[in-house]
């Protein structure tokens, strides 16, 4: 892992997150460095889907949610009046849990994107999908069937295709909602050694319940859980090797070394 | 003894089911005797094709019948299935809930209305409409086409707002998570997933409005002629069946059921091929 750029991506502050009258994320305060993978830990239902889909307002699609406090990419403000979602989306990207590749051909599931955003040139799309697909290592694998349906691919293949698409609109952060647990091990090792790669360009934020994944991917770790008050709270935020060989705070011991959770 | 009671059970059941099978054997069956010797007679690119229907004269020619079944389903496919597909999409998308719970019972009422209904609605209320601001005699391709319309809408809507609310939560949130609005996620993402079972939706429709009767009867105006224009009267091969079946005989009743067997067979490939689509992923 290298050092820490320490170029702030995105800063949270005080964030509180409520769903209709029940709170669920509570006074969330950290910063987020480009250039390198911050994984969200947690035990099961603390919230950590939650506080990442914060980030490219995903959970504007649920209702009676409502946020407050301040998230800013760049230093400018992702909520706010007269702010679309969707332009912020196209600057954070997202892999899901389970790799939902669309029902089209894996040129199509990779053009979708770009053509939305305005790219017509058919040469400036083929070089898309295969810059695309060659920063995912898929292109080697899939360049003589670009016209099958992605759903044929293995599920491992489908999960690099939907990375390969999340990063067909050029985003700058990445986000990962538990991208690997529906994978068996080689392709989560394939995955894990990717996100390693793209951590270079962009700021990636991860999901994930498995505490060695976050140790041998992540430079920084989030770790949250529900507090004595029934709500999610960020708990300890350190290097990750830090908070592994000395957790600050008792729960965070008690987490990472298996006691619960 | 359980075992018994669910052996006795299972062969009620086959029983049951048997004899709805049966019904539409025998249908097949009857008709097929019925019809069979008249298009043999006549020949069956006379029968199809000839042009002219004159029961008297012995002349038996579907074909001006079959263009007005055709013309007048087409008419009502360009004009309901636009209208069924948006709305089904208002409602699996758009609508807040309690709008859904109004329209919802709504349209399956629309589907609970009596088919002679709609045709005395169409009578009194489109047809001097069409006569009064459009020409030509009101009773017209184009008014079956709109009564039609309204009737297949409930098979359109209901079948295509199931197949985009069966869609995977994460299509959705794949499209929007790439910087789509929810409406480029819609056309581009959620609909072409949907696309069969949206096509299956409109083939079922076209299939009731071909099948379709008694509505008709009342405002297609009956003439058995070539149309010139969608403003023209027309006869279907069902309402030809309906107005004549009554006083037909002999050779002018077989050709009645050999008409029939006519539309059941072009009814038979409209439901396959929506079987086939909606099978086929």
């Amino acid at each position: 892992m290298a050092e820490l750029s320490k170029n702030v991506k995105i800063s949270t502050q005080s964030v509180n997150l409520y769903y209709g009258s029940y709170h669920a994320l509570k006074d969330i305060t950290f910063d987020i460095y480009d250039r390198a993978i911050t994984a969200i830990i947690g035990p099961s239902g603390c919230g950590k889907s939650t506080l990442l889909r914060i980030f490219n307002r995903m959970n504007d699609l649920i209702p009676h949610v409502r946020i407050e406090g301040e998230i800013l990419l760049d230093n400018l403000a992702i909520y706010g009046n007269n702010l679309e979602a969707s332009p912020l989306r196209k600057k954070v990207g997202m892999v899901f849990q389970r790799p939902n590749v669309f029902p089209m051909s894996i040129f199509d599931n990779i053009v979708i994107g770009p053509k939305h955003h305005g790219i017509k040139d058919k040469h400036a799309l083929a070089g898309i999908v295969e810059h695309s697909l060659n920063q995912v290592a898929l292109w080697d694998e899939v360049k003589d069937n670009l016209k099958k349906p992605g759903l044929s691919l293995t599920p491992g293949q489908q999960q690099r295709l939907c990375i390969a698409r999340a990063l067909a609109v050029e985003p700058e952060v990445i986000l990962m909602d538990e991208s690997c647990s529906a994978l068996d091990p080689g392709s989560t090792m394939k995955i894990e050694d990717l996100m390693l790669e793209l951590a270079q360009k962009y700021a990636i934020i991860i999901v994930t319940h498995n505490m060695e994944q976050a140790l041998r991917v992540s430079d920084m770790a989030a770790f949250i859980m529900i507090g004595e008050d029934k709500v999610g709270t960020l708990v300890e935020y350190a290097p990750t090797t830090k908070m592994f060989s000395y957790p600050q705070d008792q729960r965070t011991e008690d987490y990472i070394t298996g006691r619960f959770g | 003894m359980n075992n018994f009671k669910e052996k006795l059970a299972g062969r009620i059941f086959l029983v049951l089911a048997f004899s709805s099978i049966s019904a539409l054997a025998l249908i097949t069956v009857f008709i097929l005797i019925q019809g069979a010797p008249i298009m043999t007679k006549v020949g069956l690119f006379k029968f199809v094709f000839g042009m002219e229907w004159a029961p008297s004269q012995e002349k038996f020619g579907i074909f001006p019948m079959l263009v007005g079944s055709v013309s007048v389903t087409l008419g009502a496919a360009l004009l309901g299935v636009p209208i069924g597909i948006c709305c089904s999409i208002f409602l699996a998308e758009f609508a807040p809930a309690t709008v859904r719970n109004i329209f919802r019972p709504a349209i399956q009422l629309l589907a609970g209305i009596p088919s002679v209904v709609y045709g005395f609605w169409g009578l009194i209320f489109i047809i001097p409409v069409i006569r009064d601001y459009l020409g030509g005699p009101g009773l017209s391709i184009l008014a079956g086409s709109i009564i039609l319309a309204i009737m297949i809408l409930p098979t359109i809507i209901s079948i295509s707002e199931v197949s985009i609310l069966a869609l995977p939560r994460q299509y959705k949130e794949g499209a929007l998570a790439l910087g789509m609005n929810q409406w480029q996620a819609i056309w581009s993402v959620m609909l072409p997933a949907a696309k069969s079972g949206i096509v299956a939706a409109v083939i079922l429709g076209i299939g009731r409005a071909i099948g379709e009767t008694m509505a008709v009867i009342m405002i297609l105006g009956n003439a058995v002629a070539l149309p010139e224009s969608i403003l023209d009267p027309v006869r279907t091969l069902t309402t030809n069946i309906g107005i004549e079946m009554g006083y037909a005989a002999g050779e002018h009743r077989q050709a009645l059921f050999a008409t029939g067997i006519v539309l059941f067979i072009i009814i038979m490939i409209i439901n396959a091929s929506a079987q086939y689509i909606t099978r086929k992923k």
